[in-house]
């Protein structure tokens, strides 16, 4: 992986993906290894939008290899709510951290940071765009169980302002993967992330309905089907009723069938599947930290390459 | 010289912009840049008969020559165009239009969320696809509506 920044799924090769992941397994298997790595580096945590689990995963990834965290807090009471720009804001604390994680309403913002600033950018969720760093998370939880090779995988929920979804099903291209996508008409893949799979030759389908599909899925990647997406409410009933999956759901699936969610679920997985072997949403979370220590590693290496001389962790 | 190139007379020096696709004429002017207050003589003939496309748009601009860069946005939405340079009334050079791989600050992206739509200092950047331009930012594809969404 050469790149300074993590923008989008697209930019990642095979190659990208699987250097993050191995360095990923690594760090799991022998976290004490990467306690210093980066110690007295700073990383900028700067979310415009609200979020609990990203912001603490790479709160805690950061820490975890030495760094120092800091964040410029609540959007209503930092320069932003005076008119400062996202442009300005980024160039500003460029000053202060060696890596700025961002997350933001406007699809792009994070192209536009990179562009502004030379520390590492990371997405962390732009609009309806992307989300790169919880597909690696996402593609780590797959790969533990299924590899990432000769896999059939059901994509299901909000797929047209998912930006996990996006992010996913770019970076599955660089596999051997057949992809379904399972949704209701109003809420297809947007026509930009299609055009994206057909010009790589991906193997595509999409539904409105999952039964066809499911007892060949080895993962079913399910998604929240926002509320508020929906100008009438007894739509979004009727609709998201028809994409929840339970218990009962998963029999007709095959034993080794994956359930995986980007979090939070509101109702869309019953909460009786937590108690079934296809359940791994909660470990899919948990390889955050790692994924997000090993893709924070890999960036700030190469944004510092000769930094790293003579350390004695052996990678 | 046939009677539909009589409707707009021979111009001394300047451009001719001619096999543009019926009813796109202004938006030809609009991505030049050209809205009569530059004080060149600008003639437009539009929905002319034409072998090859049925009908078609004249633009004559005088006293203007066309850079490289604006003949390559044309073809967004004048893909057949032909640009003809005249100097002392006689066409000096005829080209093509050719499609560019990238189009800088011309068009606004229809998607509202994208971040060149917030207040930022940023000059809107499409790339040139297959039928269509591609917002670099959020990757909004526009195809047919191009010409709606120009913004010069």
């Amino acid at each position: 992986m050469r790149q300074d920044h993590l923008i989008t799924a697209t930019q990642l090769s095979r190659d990208d993906i699987e250097t993050v992941l191995d360095r990923a397994r690594a760090v799991a298997d022998d976290p004490a290894a990467y306690a210093d790595r980066h110690a007295g580096r700073v990383l900028a945590l700067c979310f415009f939008e609200p979020s609990t689990r990203t912001r603490m995963s790479f709160d805690s990834a950061a820490k975890r290899l030495g760094m120092n965290t800091i964040d410029m807090g609540d959007v209503d009471s930092s320069s932003v709510s005076k008119g400062e720009s996202l442009s300005d804001t980024v160039r500003v604390i460029e000053g202060y951290a060696d890596a700025i994680v961002l997350r933001h309403p406007s699809e792009g913002a994070a192209t536009l940071a990179g562009e502004r600033v030379d520390v590492p950018v990371v997405n962390a969720g732009d609009g309806a765009g992307q989300h790169p760093s919880q597909t690696l998370l996402d593609l780590h939880t797959i790969r533990e169980d299924h590899g990432l090779d000769d896999l059939t995988i059901g994509i299901m929920g909000d797929l047209k302002y998912g930006r996990t979804v996006h992010s996913l099903a770019a970076a599955l291209t660089e596999f051997d993967a057949n992809q379904h996508f399972i949704s209701p008409e109003s809420l297809r893949l947007p026509r930009s992330v299609r055009f994206d799979l057909h010009e790589t030759g991906a193997q595509i389908r999409e539904h409105e309905e999952i039964e066809p599909v499911l007892d060949e899925l080895d993962v079913l990647y399910v998604t929240r089907i926002q509320k508020e997406r929906f100008p009438d409410e007894n739509e979004y009933h009727r609709v998201a009723g028809e994409y929840r999956i339970d218990a009962e759901t998963l029999d007709a699936a095959a034993d080794d069938l994956t359930v995986m969610h980007p979090l939070p679920r509101v109702d869309e997985i019953a909460p009786d599947v937590d108690e079934t072997d296809h359940a791994r949403y909660f470990e899919q979370a948990h390889n955050g930290v790692p994924v997000r220590m090993a893709l924070l590693d890999t960036l700030l290496e190469n944004a510092n390459p000769d930094a790293d001389e003579g350390t004695e962790v052996d990678r | 010289m046939s009677e539909h190139e009589l409707r707009v007379s021979k111009i001394r020096d300047g451009t001719v912009i001619d096999h543009v696709e019926g009813g796109q004429a202004l938006n030809v002017l609009a991505i030049l840049g050209i809205d009569g207050s530059e004080g060149f003589g600008v003639s437009v003939g539009m929905n002319v008969p034409s072998d090859r496309l049925g009908r078609k748009d004249i633009v004559k601009v005088e006293d203007r020559e066309l850079s490289q860069s604006e003949v390559d946005v044309l073809s967004l939405i004048a893909p057949e165009a032909t640009i003809n340079i005249v100097r002392d009334f006689e066409v000096v050079e005829k080209n093509r239009v050719t499609r560019p791989d990238t189009v800088t600050g011309v068009l606004s992206c229809p998607n509202r969320n994208c971040i060149t739509n917030a207040d930022e200092p940023i000059e809107t950047r499409f790339d040139v696809v297959a039928d269509g331009v591609r917002c670099d930012y959020c990757a909004t594809i526009l195809r047919a509506d191009i010409a709606d969404h120009i913004d010069v």
